[in-house]
Order: C-alpha cells, then sequence, then structure tokens
C-alpha cells in the first residue's frame, strides 16, 4: 500500500546533490554582500575567505573540517544499496547524526579567537587558526545532514515510514532549536557571567536582587522596582483590556447596534499603528502643554501637572493599543457560546440577567482567559510608549533596552532583566493553561443550532454601551490629532498647515542619474517593506507546516512539541533581542548587521499566530478528505500541497497579514537589531521622537498606516477567497 | 500554494534587485551627533569622495555598547560625534586605534591635547559647555525667579520644573554630574545632586530632552549642553540659555577610528575630512552651535562664547575613566536615584 521505493530516492539523492553542492561549490564561510557576487572574482575559490569546504582542506586550511566528508559519501553509499537493503536505514541515521554533531561541535569549538573553551586548548594544544561564522555552503552541508538523518529515521519505520512527515517534524525542530532555544540558553548563560568572563551564581544573585528590581519604595514615596511596576501594570493592562474587549463583543453580537462595521474599522486602527504614536498624542493632548490640558487649566484654573508621564499615561496608551486584541479574541468566543444553553436557561425561567451570569460567561472563560494573557504579554512586552511615556515610571522592558545600550553597558543586567521578564510571561501562559483545566466549553456541536443571541440584560447593556461611546470616542479624537499633527509646522507652537513633513519624509528628485530618493525616510521605508514582504510568507509558510504537523499527524513528543512551538508567542520582544544579539553575534552563526536577523526574528515572533490559524482552520477540516487523497495514491506531501493549503486560505491570509503588519510596527525586538544598512521604520521614527522632531515622527506613521492598509488589501486579492462551497464547484487552484 | 510561491519569489526578487549593483569604496559610519547633522556630514563625504556612507545614528552610550559588543568582529568603521567620554572609554580599552592625521597642524590646543592623552586613538571636533536653559513664558507664568546659577536650582520654589537626563545612559548627564563633583568637590556634590533630585521631574534617557521637553513647554529648566539650548532657541521657542555663575564643565566632541576596522583606507580619509575647515562649517547649516576644532572653520554669532564663560578645568583623564565613571554611577545610584522625591 505504501508507494514504491521510487518515491523515496528523488528526494534523498537531492539532499546528497545539496550536501555536495555546499561543500564543492558555494562558500563555506559567511560572506559579507554574497549577493553581489563580487566574491566569484575576487580570488574564489581558493582565497580563504571565499573557499568551499573542499578547497579549503585540499589547501590544508581549517583541518577540522575533514571529518565532514564521511558522512557525505555514507549519504551516497546508502543510496547505492538501496531502500530494501537492511543497512540503509542505519546507515542514514548514522552519516546525519554524525555529520550534524560535528558540525555543531566544530562551529561552538572552534571560534575567532582559536579554541572558544579553555579546556579544549588544554587537551588539544594551543590552535594557531581561527574561523568565522557560517556560510550558505555549511548552511547547505547541515540542511543535508538534517534531512538524511530525518530519511533514516522514516526507514526506521517512525510515523509510518512518511518521509515527508518525519523531516517536516525535523525541520521544525532544527529551526525552532536554531532561533528559540539557542538564543534563549545564550542569554541565560550570559546572566552568569562576570565581568573578568568567568562563571558565577553570585553575580547572578547580586543583580537579580537589586533594589532596582524588586524595591518596595513606591509604598512609602519613593520609587518602585521595574519588576513591580511591570507587574502591575501588566495586571491592570490586562484586566482592563479584557473586560474592555468584552464591552465591544457584547455590542457587536448582542445589541441592536447598527454600524457595528464602523465599530470593526475602529478597532482594526491601532493594531496598525506604530507602537508610539498614541503616546505622542497623549502627550500632544495631555502633557504639561497639551492642548487638552490648557484649555482645561483656563476654564476652570487648575494648576496643570505632569500626570500623564508615568503609570497613568501608559496604562491609558496601552488600553487605546492593546483593546481591540481583546476584542478579536473575544468577538469569535462570544459568538461561539450557543445560542441554544442560553434558550434553554430562559425556557426555565432564568430572568436574562441570570442567564449572562450563570450561563453566557463561564463558557466564555477560555476566551477570557486568552484575552487577559495576550494584554499581560503585552503590556509586559510594550516599549514604545513606556519609552514616550514612562517619564520616572520604569518598567523591564525599557530597563532591559538602557542596561544595553546605556552608558553602563552590562549585558549581564539585561539578561537578568530579560530572565525577570520571561519568568512573568512564562507563568502567565501555564496559570492560563492550569486555569483552563480540562473542563469542556464545547457548546457547537454537529448537531442543528440556529438559536439567535439573546440581547444583553438593560442592567448590562447601559454601562456596556457608556464604555464602548467613551473608548470609541477616545480613539476617533486621538486618530484625528494623529492625522492633524502631521500637517501643522509645530503641534501647540506653530499650528500653521503644511506638507513640510511629509516633503522632509518623502521628497523624490529628479536628476541626471533618474530617481532620486532624496527623503530622509526612504531609506528604513524600502528596508521595512522589503523586509516584511520578505517575513510574512516565510512566517506563515513556517506556521502552517507546524498546524499540518500538530492537527493531522501523531508522533512521539507531540506535546513537547506544540509547547516548544509556542514558546515564542510568550517571549517578549525586548527578550528576542537581547538574547539575538547575545546568540548571533559570533561564530558559528554571525547574523547581527544583516538583514536576516530582522527576517529571522520576525519570523519566530510571529509563527505562533501562523500555527493558531493554521490550527484553527485545519480542526474544521475533516481528516476524511486526507485519507482519501492518500487512498488515491498521493503522499502526504503532495496531499498537503493540493489538497489542504488550498483549503487554508484564510488561515494563510490571517498569518500572512498579521506577520505583515508586525513587522512593520514592531519595535522592542527590532531596535536591538537595526544596523546601518537595515535600519526600521519604527526605529527611525523613535530617532525622530527623541530628537523633538513630533511633525516628522507622525507623518512617517501616517504613511505607514495607509500603506499597511494597502498591503492588507493586496494580499485580500492574492490569496483570494476560499470556496468551501459546498454547491458552487471548485475553481481551477 | 500557487500565491504564496509567488509572493515568495517576488520578495526574493525585490531583495536581490536591492543589492547594490556594483562594488565601490564604502565606509560605515556610526554617528552619535543630532540626526541632521549625521546625515549632512554623511551626504558631504560621500559627494566629497565618492565612497559610499553608510550611517548609523545612536547615542553615544548606545555606540560605545555597539563597538563593545562588536569589539571581537567590528563592523563599524569610524565614529564620529557625540560627548568625548565614552571616546576616550573606548580608547581605553582598545577599542579604538591610534591615527595622528596631516590636519593637526590646523586644530585648537584643546583638540590636539586630548587627542595625545588619549594616545592618539581620539581627537576632539568640537567643544560645548554645560549649563541650562528655562522656559521663559512658563517661569513666568508660575511667578518662579530667574536663575542664573547651579546652587540656584536648588531652590523648593523649582520643586518639579527642573529635567535632567540619566546619568547611567546619557553622557551629557554624566558630564553634569562630573562636573558638579569637580565643582564642589564629592561630599558637596553629591549633596548638591540629592537636593537637586529633590527638584527633578524627570531623569530623561537622553541628553538633549530636558530642554526639547523645556521647548516644548513640558518642563521648566532642562541641564543641557548650552549650544543644545541655543538650537531650541533659535528654533523659535522662548528659550532662555544660562551659563552658571559657580563656572562649569564642557564637552569635547570627538572622533575615532574603530579598531579592526573593515574599511579603514575611507575611515582614514573621512577622518582627515572631518578636520578640515570645508566640513567643520557644515554645522552651520544645521544649526549646531558648538566651537569646531578647527581654527579657520566659521563660527555662528549665536554660538555661546567659550572666553566668556567660566570654565573648570575639566580633568577628561580622570572622568573619562570607566573606572571612576562606574565608581560615581554606582554612588549616583544608590545615593541619589533611590531617594524619594
Amino acid at each position: 500500500m505504501q508507494s514504491p521505493s521510487k518515491k523515496t530516492f528523488p528526494v534523498l539523492i537531492f539532499w546528497i546533490i545539496v550536501g555536495w553542492v555546499g561543500f564543492l561549490i558555494l562558500p563555506w564561510y559567511g560572506i559579507e554582500d554574497f549577493w553581489t557576487f563580487e566574491w566569484l572574482v575576487d580570488g574564489y575559490p581558493l582565497d580563504s575567505d571565499y573557499a568551499p569546504g573542499i578547497f579549503l582542506i585540499a589547501q590544508g586550511e581549517k583541518l577540522w573540517l575533514t571529518p565532514l566528508l564521511l558522512p557525505l559519501i555514507g549519504g551516497l553509499f546508502a543510496y547505492r544499496l538501496g531502500k530494501e537493503h537492511a543497512l540503509y536505514a542505519n546507515i542514514l541515521i548514522l552519516a546525519g547524526a554524525f555529520g550534524f554533531a560535528w558540525l555543531i561541535a566544530q562551529g561552538f569549538g572552534i571560534g575567532l579567537r582559536g579554541w572558544s573553551y579553555d579546556w579544549l586548548e588544554a587537551i588539544f594544544g594551543p590552535l594557531d587558526d581561527r574561523q568565522f561564522g557560517m556560510g550558505y555552503g555549511a548552511m547547505l552541508v547541515s540542511a543535508c545532514f538534517l534531512f538524511l538523518l530525518t530519511q533514516g529515521i522514516a526507514a526506521r519505520g517512525a510515523v509510518n515510514g512518511d518521509v515527508f512527515v518525519v523531516s517536516s517534524i525535523g525541520f521544525v525542530i532544527a529551526v525552532v532549536g536554531v532561533f528559540v532555544f539557542f538564543p534563549i540558553a545564550r542569554m541565560l548563560i550570559a546572566a552568569f557571567i562576570t565581568e573578568e568572563g568567568s562563571y558565577s551564581v553570585s553575580v547572578f544573585f547580586s543583580k537579580f536582587l537589586s533594589n532596582r528590581l524588586w524595591g518596595l519604595g513606591c509604598l512609602s514615596g519613593g520609587k518602585c522596582g521595574a519588576a513591580w511596576n511591570s507587574l502591575a501594570l501588566a495586571v491592570l493592562v490586562g484586566f482592563l483590556t479584557t473586560v474592555l474587549g468584552l464591552v465591544f463583543a457584547l455590542v457587536v453580537t448582542r445589541s441592536g447596534f447598527r454600524h457595528k462595521r464602523l465599530l470593526r474599522a475602529l478597532t482594526v486602527l491601532p493594531i496598525i499603528t506604530p507602537p508610539f504614536v498614541i503616546g505622542l498624542a497623549l502627550i500632544l493632548l495631555f502633557g504639561l502643554s497639551g492642548s487638552v490640558t490648557v484649555w482645561v487649566s483656563d476654564l476652570f484654573g487648575i494648576q496643570p501637572t505632569r500626570w500623564v508621564y508615568g503609570m497613568p499615561g501608559v496604562l491609558i496608551a496601552q488600553l487605546l493599543a492593546f483593546t481591540p486584541i481583546a476584542f478579536l479574541v473575544l468577538i469569535g468566543v462570544v459568538e461561539g457560546v450557543s445560542p441554544s444553553m442560553e434558550e434553554a436557561a430562559q425556557t426555565l425561567r432564568a430572568s436574562k440577567w441570570q442567564v449572562f451570569r450563570t450561563v453566557s460567561l463561564p463558557l466564555m472563560r477560555p476566551g477570557l482567559a486568552n484575552a487577559f494573557l495576550l494584554g499581560f504579554i503585552e503590556s509586559m512586552a510594550d516599549f514604545g510608549n513606556p519609552l514616550v511615556l514612562g517619564g520616572n515610571f520604569d518598567v523591564l522592558s525599557t530597563e532591559i533596552f538602557f542596561a544595553i545600550v546605556g552608558a553602563q553597558y552590562d549585558q549581564g543586567r539585561a539578561a537578568v532583566l530579560a530572565i525577570v521578564l520571561l519568568a512573568f510571561t512564562l507563568s502567565a501562559f501555564y496559570a492560563q493553561r492550569f486555569w483552563l483545566g480540562k473542563k469542556s466549553y464545547t457548546t457547537v456541536s454537529g448537531k442543528g443550532d440556529s438559536g439567535i443571541h439573546p440581547h444583553m440584560p438593560n442592567r448590562l447593556a447601559i454601562p456596556v454601551f457608556i464604555s464602548a461611546g467613551v473608548w470609541a470616542l477616545f480613539t476617533i479624537v486621538i486618530y484625528v490629532m494623529i492625522v492633524y499633527g502631521s500637517f501643522v509646522e509645530l503641534w501647540g507652537v506653530n499650528d500653521t498647515l503644511t506638507f513640510k513633513h511629509y516633503v522632509t519624509a518623502f521628497s523624490v528628485r529628479m536628476d541626471a542619474e533618474g530617481l532620486r530618493w532624496t527623503g530622509s525616510a526612504w531609506n528604513s521605508f524600502w528596508t521595512t517593506v522589503q523586509i516584511a514582504a520578505l517575513a510574512a510568507p516565510l512566517t506563515a509558510a513556517v506556521g502552517l507546516i507546524t498546524a499540518y504537523l500538530l492537527t493531522r499527524q501523531t508522533f512521539i513528543g507531540k506535546n513537547a512539541f506544540e509547547f516548544g512551538t509556542m514558546l515564542s508567542f510568550a517571549i517578549p520582544g525586548t527578550v528576542i533581542g537581547v538574547s539575538y544579539i547575545l546568540a548571533f553575534n559570533v561564530p558559528p552563526i554571525e547574523l547581527t548587521g544583516t538583514g536576516v536577523i530582522l527576517i529571522v526574528s520576525f519570523i519566530f515572533r510571529n509563527m505562533p499566530v501562523g500555527v493558531r490559524a493554521g490550527i484553527a482552520s485545519m480542526s474544521q477540516l475533516d481528516k476524511s478528505l486526507d485519507e482519501s487523497s492518500l487512498t488515491l495514491g498521493a503522499n502526504s506531501a503532495q496531499t498537503f500541497r493540493l489538497v489542504i493549503l488550498p483549503l487554508l486560505r484564510p488561515a494563510i491570509l490571517a498569518a500572512l497579514v498579521y506577520s505583515f503588519v508586525r513587522a512593520m510596527t514592531a519595535i522592542s525586538a527590532v531596535i536591538f537589531l537595526v544596523s546601518a544598512e537595515y535600519d526600521m521604520a519604527t526605529s527611525y521614527i523613535i530617532g525622530r521622537v527623541e530628537n523633538n522632531d513630533y511633525g516628522l515622527a507622525i507623518a512617517y506613521s501616517t504613511a505607514l498606516i495607509f500603506v499597511m492598509l494597502l498591503a492588507i488589501a493586496i494580499l485580500q486579492l492574492a490569496v483570494g477567497k476560499t470556496n468551501i462551497g459546498r454547491r458552487m464547484s471548485q475553481p481551477k487552484p | 500554494m500557487k500565491n504564496t510561491f509567488t509572493v515568495i519569489s517576488a520578495g526574493l526578487f525585490a531583495a536581490l534587485m536591492a543589492a547594490p549593483a556594483m562594488a565601490a569604496d564604502k565606509i560605515t559610519y556610526y554617528c552619535s551627533a543630532q540626526e541632521d547633522w549625521c546625515q549632512l556630514m554623511a551626504n558631504g563625504f560621500q559627494d566629497a569622495t565618492g565612497i559610499k556612507v553608510n550611517m548609523t545614528r545612536k547615542s553615544s552610550g548606545e555606540t560605545f555598547a555597539q563597538i563593545k559588543a562588536e569589539a571581537s568582529n567590528p563592523k563599524g568603521d569610524i565614529w564620529w560625534g557625540g560627548t568625548g567620554d565614552p571616546h576616550l572609554q573606548a580608547a581605553e580599552e582598545g577599542l579604538t586605534e591610534p591615527y595622528v592625521s596631516p590636519m593637526r597642524s590646523e586644530l585648537q590646543d584643546w583638540s590636539i591635547s586630548q587627542a595625545t592623552s588619549a594616545g592618539d586613538k581620539t581627537i576632539g571636533i568640537y567643544s560645548g559647555a554645560l549649563g541650562y536653559g528655562y522656559n521663559s513664558e512658563l517661569l513666568e507664568k508660575n511667578n518662579l525667579p530667574v536663575p542664573a546659577c547651579w546652587k540656584d536650582l536648588l531652590k523648593p520654589e523649582y520643586k518639579g520644573h527642573v529635567q535632567m537626563a540619566n546619568p547611567n545612559s546619557s553622557g551629557t548627564a554624566y558630564t553634569t554630574l562630573a562636573t558638579i563633583v569637580q565643582l564642589f568637590g564629592e561630599e558637596e556634590g553629591f549633596e548638591f545632586m540629592k537636593g537637586l533630585h529633590k527638584n527633578i521631574n524627570q531623569y530623561t534617557k537622553s541628553g538633549s530632552a530636558p530642554i526639547k521637553a523645556a521647548a516644548r513647554g513640558e518642563s521648566t529648566i532642562g541641564i543641557v549642553f548650552m549650544h543644545d539650548a541655543v538650537k531650541q532657541a533659535a528654533a523659535g521657542f522662548p528659550i532662555k540659555v544660562v551659563a552658571p555663575c559657580e563656572g562649569t564643565g564642557y564637552e569635547i566632541g570627538s572622533m575615532s577610528i574603530i579598531k579592526g576596522a573593515r574599511n579603514m583606507d575611507s575611515a582614514k580619509k573621512f577622518y582627515d575630512w572631518a578636520l578640515s575647515k570645508d566640513a567643520q562649517a557644515l554645522a552651520l547649516e544645521v544649526n549646531a552651535f558648538q566651537v569646531p576644532s578647527n581654527k579657520m572653520a566659521p563660527t555662528s554669532d549665536k554660538a555661546p562664547d567659550l572666553d566668556s564663560i567660566k570654565l573648570i578645568d575639566y580633568d577628561f583623564a580622570k572622568y573619562g575613566s570607566s573606572d571612576e565613571r562606574k565608581r560615581l554611577l554606582k554612588k549616583w545610584d544608590d545615593e541619589v536615584s533611590t531617594l524619594p522625591q
């Protein structure tokens, strides 16, 4: 019943060829400006900077690469033996595992200054050589080893011998391992390094127990530690965004409110707004010389204060920014509560209020917990708003930033702070799972379910409408002010209307060399668009493959696999940023200063959303679809590509849009990873804000908002609608 | 699938096209001065030499951190601008390269003496004195007295009106701390900082932020370099600049070549060019009111005249060293920043 062995061979020979190409043709080490192909005419293949692995060995250099030839030959040997041979699987496993392990060991063992560890030098004596970060050659060879290994495992009969599934699992584990677990581990280690470079537990505790972290001075008039500040803020934001999100969800689903579309549009806006814009608008409205402040103080003769700087300001900005996320989570849940349950309760003479309190609300528990968790994590990770509005209210995310970039420059302290932050978010992640427990919240079953949701009881409706109205009005005012602010000379000082800021940022000039992008924002703008456009499809791809494995396949360690892939969701961007510089500034993987590190950080930060979206849509597709495809002779790769993917368009779109938008608006991880060549829009804007150049910052942000709206529209067109229409014929793919 | 593939390939194509089509000399330029000045210097150098400039602007503290993090594998070539201390610190830690420029004969003495004290690893490109500025409208509105000396800032009526940067994150604020310590002695200096702490409404992260807040009316007094205050006044904000009567410290904005620079020749070209009269004259185009180190470079009449200000004999070697800096910052952290306000 399995497809004949012929099917397996093209895959095997493909990866063997890839491995040999990597070893024989492509430069082994990383090259700056690889894609200019200057290296081709600059001494390749003999120059040791550009030489492929085999040329290095032949010239007697980097001899530690020689053992890699063994597994490469081993792969060929297995191919000759053929699949039926008893040793086939074992040889592949041995070759893959040895090759991969050796590659990692030599990468970590030998660095920029020869041996990376003293004990290696003690054993082998001094090494008068060094190596840089791995390049494309090494990348292809390691991919070859990885897939030799997975094919060997598949040949041993794992997951019914399905090569595609085993390889996908291996691939996801490898990339998540390299780009999530490895950096986090590096960061954990950095927390224990003393200034002299040795390891010590006491250094961790002296930084961990610092008063600046855990001080409780605010209870007696002083300042509290950043850890308490962050925690208090995050709990408040999590709670309030959940309440506000629920309010909106109720207005949309359970009231006679007419303009639901408008409300939906309003909730999308903050998601596509660069993070500190709201903070800026708050300053311009409520700061010491803000429009509202001045107006109120003139009217009532109240002395203006700086109340907006600090916790109140950050809290308001975060509520504005994160309530929509809670709303998007809750609307599905509120809609999902089966009306028949509520109708049953009403039939049993429960009042509307009783129904809401004892039936509807408890059934929304998973959604409420999710919304709280999201608000909590977003608040913990938020960087832009505390930076602009924080005043003397220190939170972990900004403290981490200034531990790294401040004049004190203390990576260890940044790592310790990041660990505290991570501990908070992971505890929340865990607590959420624990609280939801194993209760069943399923109310939608296959049976007919045609009821209508009852309207809210009055005592609920009135406060709900009031708070939704206030929030909506506030949001509208803020956004009107943002657009207005981008068109005035100097808000609050000189209110002449002008296009000056847009001209400074986005002017173009025609001259002898053709079109010149002279505006100061173009550079970061194009980088951002490119990186977002590259990261989005890759994020969607990795996310959907993972979702496919999680919903459609069973294999050993699936729970751990799921936890691992969802983990990066609970890791704040600041932590990702810090851990990435610690992990990827030195060989074996050297990525700082490149565009790749930005793309990679976006992929792994946003992947969990792709996974979630994929899981949600895939659970709706009946397994019989896959089964019939497999019965008809397709293998699982073909099934995934031809049957499942086309049905997943909504999930693909969601993942694409989300990762594109996040890549354009993210700041917390980005601020650590940008470089001269790859500057991102958000880091450029924050530079303008620091420089008192609010007009330009706001104009740029406004432009970004419109670009994102446009991009979402284009994506929608490109991906198209799923036609799961039962009566319509299936269009051609 | 097909569509996803199209998107991916379109993206890859875009990335390929974006890579520079041909090779040329280039330089990675870390800049710690104000953005428009940085940009002007980058463009000016590119126009003058045809060398392609990759610029990153970060504060001097951030840039120092970056250079230190990249020390085993330097990415930058030249570091221009920003207060001298981090440059001296980098020199002390061996992160920068010694270089004696043929332009030295045209430079002011303070610039050369800074260079020799640092083993030629850094050089002064401009200098500016510390002071403070106040928003005259807000001062009047709140019926506050006009300040003239450092000690005036301790008056209780200024409570909640003074802003300065956090010395942990800003070179300007560290210069303030070191100036006060040199002016009043360490003991009395810290008493001053404690008294000042009571009046501070916010320790900002960036050095010039306090005067910008004052310009916008978000705060009344900002402790900054005087040329930053002059700049806000020149931009039309109601800012008055004060040179404190007790005397004050100053900074030497510096430039260093990063050790192990990948484009060493370009870096040296930039170095020589940045010390030239023409390059230093660019400062006036962006309202940078510092005093240039090239004797022949023109100065603005709005710039504070260093001769008329009582300058202390600032000990750059001592207060620029990392041990002294760490000690003072820790003391400030422990004794001042934790006090209730």
